[in-house]
């Protein structure tokens, strides 16, 4: 079927595993902020991150993806999920599947037996980036001051994901629900986004969830 | 600040989400090794540098992180038409020199 070496990435003996923002000590953090915060931000810590990528246009190839997910091929700049997992565009030929912490072995052996020869490939990519959610009222301001992406809800429906600019780096933006927005960070740049973050929500009132 | 039209995400974006990759249509000699040192270093080295239409490869390395090709005045700045990889240009100037090379890639 494939010649890739598939194992689980993930230890199972308990060794020791902490999120990219482990350092801020973000439980620590829970219920300090300021009453009615206008953004509320969730680490979203240690996912399974799994980039697949093969051909779009390939009927097989979106066959395949369904039926080992459940889940259709997202068209360019869209996000769908069921339940926990979610699957992203990325690019013409490239999705992102974020799946329940511990559950991307099985998702890549499901993906890999369900596409069969086809060429593909899959990468689990979950040490190099995770999840921060910002959910509340005031989240589309700190957006409005972040990036130069138009976050307005005419142009950035619900269900929509971009990769643009923000600050003075590059991440991923994904609009979950109306006051929700996920955005997808390189772990190097956690810490930068963390500081940023606490900056750009400072006048609306920052909390943090666990 | 310009706004691009990439033709993989569909839609209009933010100058600084791009990168520009200099001229666009470069094939590849078939056969690096029967090209004589001048072909060679024409391919490597030597880029057209013309006032006015120019075919330009750009990255959209904020975005969908795809090269797509763009038809820029280089006088004015406008960009005509932005096209995937692979597909031709509608906008062709009379500036451009036409080189008629033999033994090139197809894709460009």
């Amino acid at each position: 079927m494939t010649a890739a070496n598939v194992y689980p990435q993930r230890p199972t003996t308990g060794a020791k595993a902490e999120s990219p923002l482990h350092h801020a000590d973000l439980a620590s953090l829970v219920g300090k902020g300021r009453k009615n915060a206008g953004v509320t931000v969730r680490d979203k810590k240690l996912l399974g991150h799994l980039t697949i990528r093969g051909d779009g246009h390939d009927p097989a190839f979106a066959a395949g993806v369904h039926k080992a997910l459940g889940l259709e091929l997202p068209v360019a700049l869209t996000v769908v999920a069921k339940g926990e997992t979610s699957l992203q565009w990325m690019g013409p030929d490239e999705w992102l599947l974020i799946v329940p912490t511990g559950e991307e072995f099985a998702a890549e052996k499901k993906l890999r037996e369900a596409l069969g020869a086809l060429h593909i490939s899959i990468v689990n990519v979950s040490g190099g980036q995770q999840l921060l959610e910002l959910s509340g009222p005031k989240v589309r301001e700190v957006l409005m001051k972040s990036t130069s992406y138009d976050v307005h809800p005419n142009n950035f429906p619900v269900g929509k994901a971009v990769g643009t600019v923000f600050a003075k780096s590059q991440l991923v933006i994904r609009h979950t629900a109306e006051d929700t927005w996920e955005l997808v960070i390189r772990r190097s740049f956690a810490d930068y986004w963390w500081l940023w973050l606490q900056d750009a929500a400072a006048e609306y009132g920052l909390s943090v969830q666990a | 600040m310009l706004h691009i039209f990439c033709p993989h995400c569909g839609e209009l974006r933010s100058e600084e989400e791009f990168h520009a990759s200099g001229q666009a249509h470069i094939p590849r000699p078939l056969d690096p090794n029967t090209c004589t040192d001048e072909e060679w270093g024409d391919y490597m080295f030597f880029r057209d540098n013309p006032r006015g239409l120019h075919h330009e490869l750009w990255d959209h390395v904020a975005g969908c992180r795809q090269y797509f090709n763009a038809t820029r005045d280089t006088v004015t700045y406008e960009i005509l038409e932005t096209y995937k990889i692979g597909t031709k240009p509608q906008f062709t100037g009379k500036t451009e020199t036409t080189k008629v090379v033999t033994g090139l890639g197809e894709k460009v």
